[in-house]
């Protein structure tokens, strides 16, 4: 038994780094969604294996059930959105959505 | 202490005419509007014609008295009492105040009968009565009073009414400062009446040492003429500014006298307040209210008899005014204004007589010239009454009804008005019998004879004398102007001339006929006949018989003086029927091309409006101007300074509001726009460029935790 | 041989997991094809949910995917679908910037494992942990009844918000469109 703490941690870290290059650089917006998705789940890893580590409680575990919960929220609404702008502008490409920022 | 009798009634004499007063001021437009103007001056005459009557019951009860008793009091209630000090509320019925009120209830009562006729259709009847109503008040008050207080509020109450009476058509200006220039005259003679009472007041309660004044005698505090008489012998000897405190109270006495009896050098109003209706002219400015500072000086004859000086300043005062009044008389072509000028002459006459120590003299002549010249007056009205109606009729309304030069044969058109008119010239000419001469004629025998003022008496007889030949002119001189010759208003105008109404012609009759027998009141001793009115008032003057002595002179000399004066009289009545008969004579025209100067300083009344213009009035204007310039330019220059100052600190403030504040304000927004400016370049829409600015910023962050604490 | 006869069967686990949510991790973020990425994701979520195993956390694992793989992954797939690019596999999944990302990327990613492996975590080993799903139950209606609650109703507001949303757009569309 070799794996630690900082094993989950790494790992997090890395698919971390992955969801931040992927919503970064994506022009569309449902692969932007799923670099949010990445980034959800790098947390969740760490929290779980907080819980299993550091606190040793079952603290942890709730708030990834959250996180879970609110990822589902989340992707559910931003479809919509998705849904919703496609409709109007023909178009998912976030750069088309700039109109919004007036 | 005499025997004085009581009279509870007497009151009623000055209240009735206040309540008729009373009645016709509140109720008087009612009056006027719903039962016309008969209501109006049935109660305006009742009033007075009852306090007339009450008045000759009590002067009948008073007669039946023993000659020492012969005065009546009528004890209200005590109106101020402090210690000992006491004024009572107090009308006091002697000899004196007794024919005061009768003749003031008798020409008044008179004057209000003519005045419903002269006064009719006047917009403001009804005022008209109340006021001439309240007078009556005031003046009977002056007379009744028992003391210088009540004196001093009736003294005051007829001052007002002059004012109200005289500014009685207001809407003139000229009326209306004419009003005012006898209330302000009236003013300044008051102020040395009651600087006179508090002088005497004082005086007689202790005295003034070194450390101020302190009283010696509380009980002697009063202003009861009475108690005064009583106590006047303790001020023998005490002074007050380096004289006589008598003399010092006389003088003040004296000085109010002048402004309200209209002697030198205060009697400027008088002339001015014709201004006023002529009823009130006859009531006011010739019969009564003038003459209170006759009366005043008669009922104070203890004080002024102890003081030369006060005597002689009045008889001097008196002789002076006689004369300067007559003199400015000679042309005045205004008919009221030659009457005006012959009361300011007549009323220095009854000075004169009075200044002398012959008090009884001049309250003759006091009441004698009461019946010629409100006779005089009332004839000036009616003819006024006729020519202004007459001129109404022909439309004519630019020449003054009053102008002699405008008249001529009224005789023919009012014979009444002549005949009456003629009998009060007469009168006061001084023809022998008439009431004239007889009060006048005493008057300057006794200012000759007299041995008590420091001039001479010869001297202030010649001043007496040579006035008497003026008033004879002049007063035939208006006569024959207005009676005499051809009317010079017009043909138009003639026709429209009439006698006046019943009201004023049986008025005038009455007058005209007390004009030529008032005389018989007081014979002269020289005809032994009796002398009545001397007898009546001598317990009044009683006090001071013993002070005022007279030089010895034979019958011979009298009977010399006497027929000088007839032919004094006689004198100025030949020259105004030569001169101004039936007005063909070119005498007057001729002297007045060849002595032009005499006749402009006459006629202008020697400028002495001018010169008071000149001195007190351009004086007190001056003042107020200076003080107006003080406060324009000093107090309104720091008031300003103020203003200035707060205005410049407000500005101060203004310049910090707007580029401090303000700044900081603007400041900050513009601040804000510009980086809101700047920032929104950053805000590009892309979600990518915020990404990078918000892991940017965390990574930022982290690295300044791990540079700061490890 | 001390290495690997630590090497217990869980961590040979833990490795294949870490491999499978790196390697499909990587291609989310990299692919060109959209369709691709969303596959990939799946990957990812299966390695997240071995790993949520691996940690004790079994009722987390199944829920991930449930959740994850039976309902948010088929949500975007059906949204990938659904957008007209998507025969387009080129042009369906364009990146702008890849260099700068993939920088912040590798600076974010060194900068959180050197803080992994740097801070001193307090390791609490107790080896009889194994919270069961009445454990979790038990908190979320006692400690956490509130959260629990709050997001119930989030749940319900999203629910709505999702429909009215895209109802709105329909309602919207010009005439032509729904023609077409």
């Amino acid at each position: 038994m070799i794996i630690g703490l900082p094993h989950y941690l790494i790992v997090a870290a890395v698919l971390f780094s992955l969801g931040i290059i992927c919503v970064v650089s994506r022009r569309n917006a449902i692969g932007l969604l799923m670099g949010v998705e990445l980034i959800l789940n790098s947390a969740n890893i760490n929290l779980v294996a907080f819980a299993r580590y550091v606190e040793s409680g079952i603290s942890g575990q709730v708030f990834a059930l959250f996180v879970i919960v609110l990822a589902a929220a989340e992707a559910a609404v931003a479809m919509a959105i998705v849904m919703a702008i496609y409709r109007h502008l023909r178009n998912i490409d976030t750069a088309a959505a700039v109109n919004l920022k007036e | 202490m005499e025997h004085i009798g009581t009279a509870d009634w007497i009151w009623l004499i000055p209240v009735l005419p206040l309540l008729g007063a009373a009645i016709n001021g509140f109720f008087g437009t009612r009056l006027q509007r719903r039962f016309g103007e008969k209501a109006v001056h049935a109660v305006a005459i009742l009033m007075p014609s009852l306090s007339f009557f009450i008045t000759l019951g009590y002067f009948i009860r008073l007669m039946g008295l023993p000659e020492a008793e012969r005065q009546l009091l009528c004890h209200l209630f005590d109106w101020i009492h402090i210690d000992t000090f006491t004024v009572p509320l107090a009308f006091w019925f002697d000899t004196l105040s007794a024919v005061m009120a009768l003749m003031v209830t008798l020409v008044g009562t008179l004057i209000h009968i003519y005045s419903t006729a002269y006064m009719h259709k006047d917009t403001s009847y009804w005022r008209f009565f109340s006021f001439m109503n309240l007078f009556m008040f005031a003046m009977l008050t002056l007379v009744l009073g028992d003391n210088f207080l009540l004196m001093f509020i009736g003294w005051e109450g007829v001052g007002l009414c002059s004012y109200l009476l005289i500014a009685f058509w207001y809407q003139d200006i000229d009326k209306a400062q004419a009003g005012m220039k006898a209330f302000i005259t009236n003013r300044i003679g008051d102020f040395g009446f009651i600087v006179g009472i508090f002088a005497l007041m004082w005086a007689l309660g202790g005295g003034w040492s070194d450390s101020g004044f302190t009283l010696v005698n509380p009980g002697q505090l009063t202003v009861v003429f009475r108690e005064v008489q009583q106590y006047v012998g303790s001020l023998e000897g005490a002074t007050i500014f380096g004289m006589s405190v008598a003399t010092f109270a006389c003088l003040c006495f004296f000085w109010g006298a002048t402004a309200k009896s209209a002697q030198i050098p205060l009697y400027v109003w008088l002339p001015d307040a014709m201004a006023g209706p002529t009823p009130v002219s006859a009531l006011i400015h010739a019969a009564t209210m003038v003459t209170a500072g006759v009366y005043m000086v008669a009922r104070l004859n203890f004080l002024f008899a102890m003081s030369a000086t006060a005597m002689t300043a009045v008889a001097l005062v008196g002789a002076l005014t006689a004369l300067f009044a007559a003199t400015i008389g000679l042309f005045q072509n205004d008919i009221k204004k030659v009457l005006a000028y012959s009361t300011v002459s007549q009323l220095g006459y009854m000075f004169l007589g009075v200044g002398v120590g012959a008090y009884w003299a001049g309250i003759f002549h006091l009441l004698t010239h009461a019946f010629f010249k409100a006779c005089l007056f009332l004839g000036s009205g009616s003819v006024i009454h006729a020519m202004h109606h007459a001129y109404h009729k022909a439309h004519n309304h630019d020449d003054d009804p009053q102008d002699m030069r405008n008249m001529g044969g009224l005789g023919r058109h009012m014979p009444t008005t002549r005949w009456t008119y003629l009998a009060a010239c007469v009168a006061i000419a001084g023809f022998p019998f008439m009431s004239g001469f007889f009060s006048k004629d005493e008057i300057l025998w006794k200012a000759f004879s007299n041995a008590n003022t420091l001039v001479p008496g010869w001297i202030l007889w010649a001043i007496g004398a040579t006035g008497a030949v003026l008033t004879a002119f002049y007063m035939f001189r208006s006569y024959y102007m207005t009676f005499s010759g051809t009317f010079r208003g017009g043909a138009e105008t003639e026709r429209h001339l009439h006698e006046s109404p019943k009201a004023i012609t049986v008025v005038l009759s009455i007058l005209g006929v007390l004009s030529i027998v008032g005389g018989v009141m007081g014979l002269p001793h020289l005809w032994h006949l009796p002398n009545w009115l001397e007898h009546w008032l001598a317990p009044v003057f009683h006090g001071s018989q013993a002070l005022v002595k007279w030089g010895e002179f034979t019958h011979s000399t009298e009977w010399t003086l006497m027929l000088v004066s007839v032919l004094v009289a006689v004198t100025g009545f030949l020259f105004a029927r030569m001169l101004y008969r039936d007005n063909r004579s070119e005498i007057p025209a001729r002297m007045l091309k060849r002595f032009p100067a005499i006749h402009r300083v006459l006629y202008h009344k020697y400028y002495v409006d001018e010169l008071y213009d000149a001195t007190a009035i351009a004086g007190s204007v001056g003042l107020a101007k200076v003080s107006d310039w003080f406060d324009k330019y000093i107090i309104d220059g720091i008031v300003n300074l103020t203003g200035y100052f707060a205005r410049f600190i407000s500005w101060l403030h203004g310049l910090s509001d707007i580029y401090l504040v303000d700044g900081l304000v603007n400041g900050l927004a513009h601040a804000s726009g510009a980086i809101g400016r700047w920032l929104r370049g950053w805000q590009t829409g892309r979600i990518q460029t915020y990404l990078y600015g918000v892991l940017g910023g965390g990574l930022v962050l982290i690295l300044i935790r791990f540079i700061l604490f490890d | 041989m001390t290495l690997l006869t630590a090497i217990g069967l869980s961590d040979i686990a833990f490795f294949i997991f870490a491999l499978l949510i790196i390697g499909c991790g990587a291609v989310v973020a990299f692919s060109r094809n959209i369709v691709h990425s969303g596959f990939a994701l799946m990957g990812t979520f299966a390695g997240v949910a071995g790993l949520y195993a691996l940690a004790f956390a079994q009722f987390i694992a199944a829920v991930q995917i449930m959740v994850y793989v039976g309902g948010v992954l088929v949500v975007i797939l059906f949204a990938i679908m659904m957008t007209r690019e998507i025969g387009r596999a080129e042009s369906s999944n364009p990146a702008v910037g890849r260099f700068p990302a993939v920088l912040l990327g590798v600076v974010i990613g060194a900068v959180l494992v050197f803080i992994a492996l740097q801070f001193p975590w307090t390791i609490n080993p107790s080896t009889d942990f194994d919270p069961t799903v009445n454990d979790l139950g038990d908190a979320l209606l006692s400690r956490f009844l509130i959260p629990f609650e709050v997001l119930s109703l989030l749940l319900l507001a999203v629910l709505v918000g999702a429909v009215m949303l895209v109802k709105k757009e329909i309602k919207a569309l010009p005439p032509e469109e729904k023609s077409s």
